[in-house]
């Protein structure tokens, strides 16, 4: 199955939404790396780097971000990655909520990557009213 | 101490005196925590740097001053920063003193790795609008062939000149664009802690008396 990490500033907002997410896709292996190393807000690359690692098992893993530092501290944690796995992972240009919700549904069905990809993105035009 | 990390921990004390002042500017236009996490990113440099052996050369120990940055400053400019002084350290590899050609190929090198982690360009409002003009005023000294302290001298001033520059440009980068036109007026905090340092590496070689 594809793996998800989720990056928010906040810790409380990553494992929140691992929470919700995890209620619809049990089977999913999601690991939130939210906030700094000290537990501040803002993001950190060698805690995604980490996450990221966690999450792979051997199908690819599918970044979730919020904002600003959150994109740029994944992109660094990517050149931290070895070639092969960096081929597998990539970040998602989607709503970090209602994508990894979906993303991680489509995840525990053994979606390939690239279809999980697709689905987190395809959030961005999820109409709720 | 080698020089080398003499000069990062007065750039490091330079910008943890300016903590307050870079919080300032960050909250009339961002997150208010630019002093905070660069503060706290340079705390952390100094403390790695000075248990680090004396026979290290300027490559590992901007490798080294990059990782720790990456992993304390917590906001945007961790990796951009850490990314800019990670390219800036491989043109430095295996060296202990830098002429003015590497000095200028550290440069570029790091305004790539901003370019290229930020998907920036100058005139956006960030640290760029600080170290391209500086950039370009060094590499005009270097060709008329002055000294490099001389360079560096004409590099801080127009580093400051970018720094007035963004208070006259709208953001479009970074937290500052969700204030659209809101954002002029402002300085902005990236382009400021950009002209800290390069005034801080300025203000220690000349109290070095040579470079």
């Amino acid at each position: 199955m594809v793996g998800i990490v989720i990056v928010s500033h906040s810790s409380k907002v990553a494992d929140g939404i691992k929470d919700i997410a995890q209620q619809m896709a049990k089977d999913v292996n999601i690991i939130a790396a939210g906030g700094t190393a000290d537990g501040e807000i803002g993001t950190d690359a060698f805690k995604i780097q980490e996450a990221i690692l966690k999450a792979n098992t051997g199908n690819g893993v599918l970044i979730m971000v919020d904002l600003g530092s959150a994109v740029l501290s994944a992109e660094t944690a990517l050149e931290f990655l070895d070639e092969e796995l960096r081929q597998n992972v990539c970040i998602a240009d989607a709503p970090i909520v209602e994508g990894t919700i979906v993303g991680a549904v489509q995840a525990s069905t053994g979606a390939m990557l690239k279809d999980v990809l697709k689905t987190a993105i395809g959030a961005c035009t999820l109409r709720k009213i | 101490m080698s020089k080398h990390v003499a000069a990062i921990i007065a750039i490091g004390q330079a910008i943890i005196t300016n903590k307050e002042y870079l919080t300032e500017l960050d909250r009339e236009i961002g997150d208010a925590d630019h002093g905070i996490n660069m503060a706290k990113g340079f705390e952390a440099v100094i403390h790695k740097l000075s248990g680090l052996d004396e026979d290290k050369d300027v490559g590992f120990v901007l490798k080294t001053v990059a990782m720790t940055l990456i992993s304390s400053v917590g906001g945007a400019a961790g990796p951009l920063y850490g990314t800019a002084i990670l390219r800036a350290a491989v043109p430095a590899a295996g060296k202990f003193e830098l002429d003015a050609m590497t000095v200028q190929a550290m440069w570029e090198a790091a305004i790539t790795g901003i370019k290229e982690r930020g998907k920036a360009s100058r005139g956006e409002k960030t640290m760029l609008d600080a170290l391209e003009p500086a950039l370009e005023a060094f590499s005009v000294g270097i060709r008329d062939g002055k000294r490099l302290l001389d360079c560096l001298n004409l590099a801080s001033m127009a580093a400051q000149n970018g720094v007035e520059y963004t208070k006259t440009i709208v953001a479009t980068k970074g937290r500052a664009s969700y204030l659209g036109e809101r954002s002029l007026g402002h300085q902005d905090p990236g382009a400021t802690s950009s002209f800290i340092m390069i005034k801080a590496l300025l203000d220690f070689f000349r109290s070095q008396g040579s470079v």
